[in-house]
């Protein structure tokens, strides 16, 4: 129930770095605590997140995935603040799987939703008070003097004419007793945290040390390709092995839930031998699949009025007398996550034990699903999280797809396997940001303000068929319609309905960097940008007429708007268009500055606002809005995954294009001073984009673009 | 075969045809270079051969015997960072780090022909070099800033 539990099975380990601080599991009972609401906030066991050395260094153990959104940076911050320690002592290390490192509001080890930062704000720094706290005290022993006497300060405890190094301090520090409680500074107070920090992981990450999953090696390791089904959820049917296994390097050819597996010596020898195999396939279903007729079957879905998720007043009739009338249908495509590391996983089974290293976004689900095939418990399975190269989603599966299909592999060959996937493999892997369809009719009064506001949403639930099916609710999977049920443009509409249809495929689904975002903020954006229009308003006077009650969506507006200098002459061929959306608790508004020429959309310039509440490090902020406007933008203007008699017609950045350095605008980002709790930051800067870039392609051409990506007639 | 990566001569035992990117990871344990596409389509594989920056996993092995190939691993010479190694920590460049090194492998044989490139020279040097990440505007930023570090007389 409360730290002194943990601490009661603390052990301690003797490393060639001295004594430090040992892990702690923490008990079920407390990771029970953590999810009953109501529950007094317990302190975190501080070594499960600490260790000092004798020799000084500082080890800050991540209990989430650094998968380039710079938390190997932020969490240290957090602790360093409190700890008052050197920051150039600092180290970092990626946590195991444990109960543990259970996501502080999620209850289970996972990064994803923008919440690193923000969940563990309270953790990471009472570890850093605790920590200083038991240094303190530990001073104050030796020295016989009363710990408030005593004061740290830059890896230093101080009293009067005594001084000792933290390293120094360590072992009897580790000693004592953690305090039941610890006070944190005020944030006026704050050295480290609100200051641009420069990221720690940057010379591993520019010498070419630092280990992502798929540099992984291990005595004995095999490398394994998977041939998998052409169309999804197809099954093998039978397969000859001779001509693989004849090709030099290849060392075995089993059958695996997913496909036939060719493990090899390397990675060369496992793609030539799986060139070789000959299966033949039972396609199934999916098999017939074919995303134009997807596309029509979803707009005749959207046509009708499916299940209620937001409804206020008589829409039928307020639109019937409303002045003025805007229909519009909108289409999104598949999108790959197209990380640049593709997927891979490493598994090596034991008797009663599997080791797996990965690059994931979701430990707890991985450790329970490779329990689950190795038939051992999920304690026994150990888990290394390396590097990611990149995540945006696709490494958080619920069906922990690429893990349990290393580890079958591992389990069928009998020898330790790294499972690469190919580019190809990767693109053809399914778990995209589903395909959608909206349509909305929305009346405006006579004000020109909206009177009533009728949508309705079609596509894919990603909860649905996962152990998060339970959060929906009334066949509602919130992820489908957030950003319109809740969005505040429909909230101040009198006469409002929202309706759902959730029809399935046998294509995988999967969030993707923003998830529901990613559709709705577009619609929304570029329907009040075609709303401002029929009423004769500006788009930024008119949003600022429907966003009056909503504060921090207008600080940010405001702020973008004066930073791009709205209104203001550009040169010839150059419009903007301005959109402001808010997701993960946070704010974000960009204006765009966009140029058409021989019918290519170019876009040179993006101002962007976020209001996160309260900012941690603003370098990483900064760097996380560059980084999702990058991501938007490839999505606005090139992503799109396609089916044909149930094969996925995309295999690589040829036909999969993504945003080039060429195609890069000018980004500049500000942040809006905001004491408010603090919000996401890596997902709310991608929404806004699609829909600031289509708003100016509008001012320069009068297109109004409603289908994705992008293109013009 | 024989082959010269980072100045030490390496012998090993591979296919003709096989890609020196998978000779470099797989076969010598050197893994800073990174598989992306194998289609010389992103850059994560770039190395350099005879000091120009080059895809290796469109490059057989057997087109490099008797050729200089550096690696990553090997850009750094007598202890301290090349330039573009600095500039790229000095201007916060990476995230999540992975496209990073075929980066910094174009950038670097690009200061090398062009000691002080445009924007211009940046974006064909380096549009052939994918990020998902999204870290391009910091890319232009520190290759200019890696030449100015690297210009002669430069303070170091």
């Amino acid at each position: 129930m409360s730290a002194r539990a943990g601490v009661s099975r603390r052990r301690f380990l003797t490393t060639s770095a001295g004594l430090v601080i040992g892990f702690t599991v923490l008990p079920k009972e407390r990771l029970l605590a953590l999810q009953q609401p109501g529950a007094a906030p317990a302190l975190p066991p501080p070594n499960a997140f600490l260790r000092i050395g004798e020799d000084d260094t500082v080890t800050v153990i991540l209990a989430h995935s650094e998968m380039g959104q710079g938390i190997w940076t932020t969490l240290p911050m957090m602790v360093a603040e409190e700890l008052e320690c050197d920051w150039s002592k600092i180290r970092v290390e990626a946590a195991p799987a444990a109960p543990v490192y259970a996501h502080p509001a999620y209850g289970m080890q996972m990064t994803g939703g923008s919440s690193t930062t923000w969940s563990e704000l309270d953790r990471y720094r009472q570890v850093g008070a605790m920590a200083r706290e038991m240094l303190i005290a530990a001073a104050a022993a030796q020295w016989k003097v009363d710990p408030s006497a005593c004061r740290a300060e830059n890896g230093f405890v101080t009293s009067g004419s005594h001084k000792a190094s933290y390293g120094s301090l360590a072992k009897a520090a580790q000693a004592r007793k953690p305090p039941a409680s610890v006070k944190l500074k005020d944030r006026k107070d704050w050295k480290i945290l609100g200051k641009p920090t420069k990221r720690l992981d940057s010379p591993e990450k520019v010498t070419g040390k630092a280990q992502f999953g798929i540099d992984v090696r291990e005595p004995g390791m095999k490398v394994a390709l998977v041939a998998r089904a052409p169309a999804f959820g197809g099954k093998v049917k039978s397969f000859r092995a001779e001509k693989a296994k004849a090709m030099p390097g290849v060392r075995a050819v089993v059958e695996v839930p997913s496909g036939v597996a060719v493990v090899a010596d390397h990675f060369w020898a496992a793609k030539v031998g799986r060139e070789a195999l000959e299966i033949d396939w039972d396609l199934g279903p999916g098999a017939s699949l074919d995303s134009v007729k997807m596309r029509a079957d979803y707009r005749a879905l959207a046509a009708t009025e499916g299940l209620q998720a937001a409804a206020a007043g008589d829409v039928a009739s307020a639109l019937a007398s409303a002045k003025t009338r805007v229909d519009a249908e909108y289409e999104f495509p598949f999108l790959a996550h197209a990380m640049m590391e593709p997927l891979n996983c490493s598994a090596r089974l034991g008797p009663d034990s599997v080791e797996i290293w990965a690059g994931t976004q979701f430990q707890t689900g991985d450790q329970m699903a490779a329990a689950k095939i190795a038939g051992v418990k999920p304690e026994q399975v150990t888990l290394h999280t390396s590097f990611l190269g990149g995540g945006f989603g696709r490494r958080a599966n619920p069906n922990s797809d690429f893990v349990s299909e290393a580890v079958h592999v591992a389990k069928a060959a009998g020898v330790p396997v790294k499972v690469v996937w190919t580019r190809e493999d990767d693109m053809h892997g399914g778990y995209y940001r589903p395909m959608w369809a909206h349509k909305l009719s929305v009346g405006l009064g006579a004000d020109g303000a909206p009177v009533a506001w009728k949508q309705t949403i079609v596509g894919q639930s990603i909860m649905d068929g996962t152990p998060f099916a339970m959060m929906i609710k009334d066949g509602i999977d919130e992820a489908s319609v957030e950003g319109v049920a809740d969005s505040v443009y429909v909230a101040a509409t009198p006469h409002h309905w929202v309706g759902l249809h959730s029809p399935r495929s046998a294509v995988p689904v999967l969030w993707w960097r923003s998830v529901g975002h990613t559709h709705t903020g577009y619609v929304m954006e570029t329907m009040v940008d075609a709303l401002a229009h029929a009423a004769g308003q500006d788009p930024l006077a008119y949003r600022r007429q429907l966003l009056k009650a909503s504060p921090r969506h207008l600080g940010a507006l405001e702020l973008a708007a004066a930073k791009a200098g709205w209104g203001s002459p550009l040169p010839a061929g150059r419009l903007r268009g301005l959109a402001v959306h808010a997701s993960f608790g946070s704010y974000v508004a960009q204006v765009a500055e966009v140029s058409v020429e021989n019918g290519r959309i170019r876009v040179h310039r993006v101002v962007c606002a976020i209001d996160c509440g309260i900012c941690v490090n603003p370098a990483g902020v900064a760097a996380q809005i560059e980084s999702a406007i990058v991501y938007g933008l490839s999505a606005a203007l090139y992503g799109e995954v396609t089916l044909k008699d149930g094969r996925v017609q995309q295999s690589n950045f040829d036909d999969y294009e993504v945003l080039r350095l060429d195609a890069m605008p000018k980004v500049e980002v500000h942040i809006v001073s905001s004491g408010e709790k603090s919000g996401g930051v890596g997902e709310p800067g991608v929404p806004p984009i699609a829909p600031a870039v289509a708003n100016a392609v509008f001012a320069a051409t009068g297109q109004r673009l409603r289908r994705l990506p992008l293109k013009l007639a | 075969m024989k082959l010269k990566i980072n100045g030490t001569v390496r012998d090993v035992e591979a296919p003709q045809d096989m890609p020196l990117l998978w000779v470099l990871r797989d076969l010598l344990g050197m893994t800073g270079t990174k598989y992306g596409c194998g289609v010389a389509q992103c850059g994560a594989c770039t190395v350099h051969i005879d000091g120009e920056a080059v895809r290796s996993c469109s490059t057989n092995v057997s087109e490099v015997k008797g050729r200089a190939v550096t690696t990553i691993e090997g850009l750094s010479t007598g202890g301290s960072l090349h330039p573009v190694q600095r500039a790229w920590i000095e201007a916060d460049v990476v995230q999540c780090g992975y496209c990073q090194p075929g980066q910094i492998m174009a950038a670097a044989a690009l200061i090398r022909i062009k000691p002080k490139p445009s924007d211009g020279d940046i974006d064909e040097a380096l549009s052939g070099n994918l990020c998902r990440c999204g870290t391009y505007q910091r890319i232009r930023e520190a290759v200019h800033h890696a030449a100015a570090i690297a210009a002669p007389g430069a303070k170091s």
